[in-house]
């Protein structure tokens, strides 16, 4: 990253302080990523429906399933959707097990609009999957070495020690949507950081390894893949949950996005120059609400 | 929000939310139509191709599929596409405990031979307990006895030009083309790829593809054919349904079945 050492301060009638924030690199991986896991989570919710259900273990207790989503006949005779996780039983009508337009109710466990291609089609869901995946797990792992390589891991990912002090404050702080300003606001902070290395160091490579460990021909390949996740269902079913962290890591990272400034930060992804929000003082002054 | 933090040029926000727009748009009506072309299926296909490379990299020849202990067996096994052939000379064959039932063995081989039930069984076994993955996503654990196919091969004498081994079956997935899949040498070569007459210490039920049906355990569960009643040694798949190899490929789905 290039800082701009010739930053004086955000006093009114200065000109705003322009950094570029991310390197040509991380921009264009940022955007092929988020076009492969939109691809992958809609293809995997497809491939999901051919067998809308999953266990823990080496193979599949069709009669105790971890969790299932299924139709079932209500009282009165229409279908209901049932999504049953453990014990524990929801009625999810419109949305999983059954939905679709009122004149062309479907039984399927993810609505239409969130798989592809919409229809019913094991074989396309297979086909997109497999084809991300090849963009997706060649780009994630350049992406790990020219962050680590690059020195910028260690820069701007790693806590400082005296870092863990803030970690109370920053998450009250995102609570209340206060964000870094002006000096404050060129290195991510606590939350930040963690998130992303959640996110690019466990949760991306966990989602990668689960899907080898589904491959028969990878099982015999690497056999320690079954024993490193308690079995071929079991690494399913965290193949699911890691995709469900990462929609909830999507959107918590779109809120944050759109309220801490969608302008300059979807700039900063595109071309790189991030306009340093200014600082505290000089708000107060001109902003009050 | 700041008004400092406006984009200078309010046409910048225009355009990139209507980009965002389109692309949407573009994603949810044309994607369907996008996943019907040819170039998406020649991409679909390369990217197989590609798995299919990587696959045979990392996992050699011989490496084996695990293995698995008695107490992993399930219950029963879980028995999926067709489960009850209606073809009336399968019928008439089972109805006798398939006494009359033969497998040819034919296409590029030195010696055609056709084999009964019994003369599968004298000849030298394996017994292995797999994991049966479908392509649906759900996994079933089973012991499989039957004739190591490269032990079959052996006895009819393969000729060079064999490029694959395809399995021609008794049945019609509802009601349609005859059902039928093909590996390649490696995989027909396999010590764990099995012509399996036997389920968990008994005959294989007509449900899981009685009187004999492929194992091939680095595979998914649809290459592994059902009811055999042939095996053809071929150099292509061009003569066959409609040239992709197996019932399942001629529908869409992946040749390599590694996956």
């Amino acid at each position: 990253m290039r800082v701009f050492d010739s930053f004086t301060g955000t006093n009114r009638g200065q000109a705003a302080t322009v950094i570029q924030r991310h390197g040509a690199f991380t921009r264009l991986w940022h955007w092929v990523n988020a076009a492969c896991l939109l691809v992958l989570l809609m293809s995997g919710l497809q491939i999901f429906n051919a067998h809308p259900a999953l266990y823990w273990g080496k193979d599949s207790s069709f009669a105790n399933p971890a969790l299932s989503i299924h139709a079932a006949t209500g009282n009165d005779g229409e279908w209901r959707g049932i999504t049953q996780v453990g014990p524990y039983r929801f009625d999810t009508t419109g949305v999983l097990g059954v939905s679709g337009p009122d004149e062309a109710r479907e039984r399927r466990a993810f609505p239409a609009w969130a798989t592809l291609p919409g229809p019913r089609w094991l074989s396309a869901g297979r086909g997109w999957h497999f084809l991300a995946a090849w963009v997706f797990v060649p780009m994630l792992l350049a992406y790990l070495a020219y962050l680590v390589l690059s020195g910028q891991l260690r820069r701007r990912l790693l806590p400082r020690r005296q870092e863990w002090r803030t970690l109370g404050q920053s998450f009250y702080d995102h609570l209340r949507l206060r964000f870094p300003r002006g000096e404050e606001a060129r290195h991510y902070n606590l939350l930040q950081k963690l998130a992303y290395l959640l996110v690019l160091f466990v949760v991306m490579p966990l989602v990668v390894l689960t899907g080898l460990t589904m491959s028969p021909t990878m099982d015999a390949a690497w056999p320690w893949l079954l024993d490193v996740f308690g079995g071929r269902q079991s690494a399913r079913t965290i193949h699911f949950l890691c995709a469900l962290a990462l929609v909830i890591f999507f959107l918590i990272h779109i809120v944050l996005v759109l309220v801490s400034g969608v302008a300059n930060n979807l700039r900063s992804m595109i071309t790189g120059r991030y306009r340093l929000p200014a600082s505290e003082e000089v708000l107060s002054d001109e902003q009050q609400k | 929000m700041n008004s400092k933090n406006r984009p200078t040029d309010p046409r910048r926000r225009r355009f990139l939310t209507r980009s965002l727009l389109a692309a949407s748009a573009v994603l949810l009506t044309g994607c369907d139509r996008l996943t019907r072309s040819d170039t998406m299926g020649r991409l679909f296909d390369a990217s197989s191709a590609l798995t299919q490379k990587a696959q045979r990299l990392l996992a050699s020849r011989e490496s084996l599929a695990r293995e698995y202990s008695p107490e992993d067996i399930a219950p029963t096994f879980r028995a999926n596409g067709t489960t009850d052939p209606q073809d009336a000379t399968y019928r008439r064959l089972a109805a006798d405990g398939f006494r009359d039932w033969r497998l040819t063995v034919d296409g590029l081989v030195e010696r055609p031979q056709r084999f009964s039930l019994d003369e599968l069984r004298s000849m030298p076994s394996r017994t292995q307990i797999t994991r049966h993955d479908c392509v649906e996503g759900w996994s079933c654990i089973g012991q499989w006895t039957g004739v190591v196919l490269s032990d079959l091969l052996a006895q009819v004498g393969v000729r060079d030009e064999a490029r694959f081994v395809v399995f021609h079956c008794a049945d019609r997935y509802r009601g349609g083309d005859a059902y039928y899949e093909s590996l390649d040498m490696i995989e027909a070569y396999h010590p764990q790829t099995l012509m399996a007459y036997g389920l968990n210490g008994g005959n294989l039920p007509v449900a899981n593809g009685a009187p004999i049906r492929l194992r091939a355990e680095r595979q998914l569960g649809y290459k592994m054919a059902k009811y055999v009643m042939r095996i053809e040694l071929v150099e292509s798949f061009a003569h066959l349904g409609r040239g992709r190899g197996g019932y399942w490929e001629d529908r869409g789905y992946e040749w390599w079945a590694g996956i």
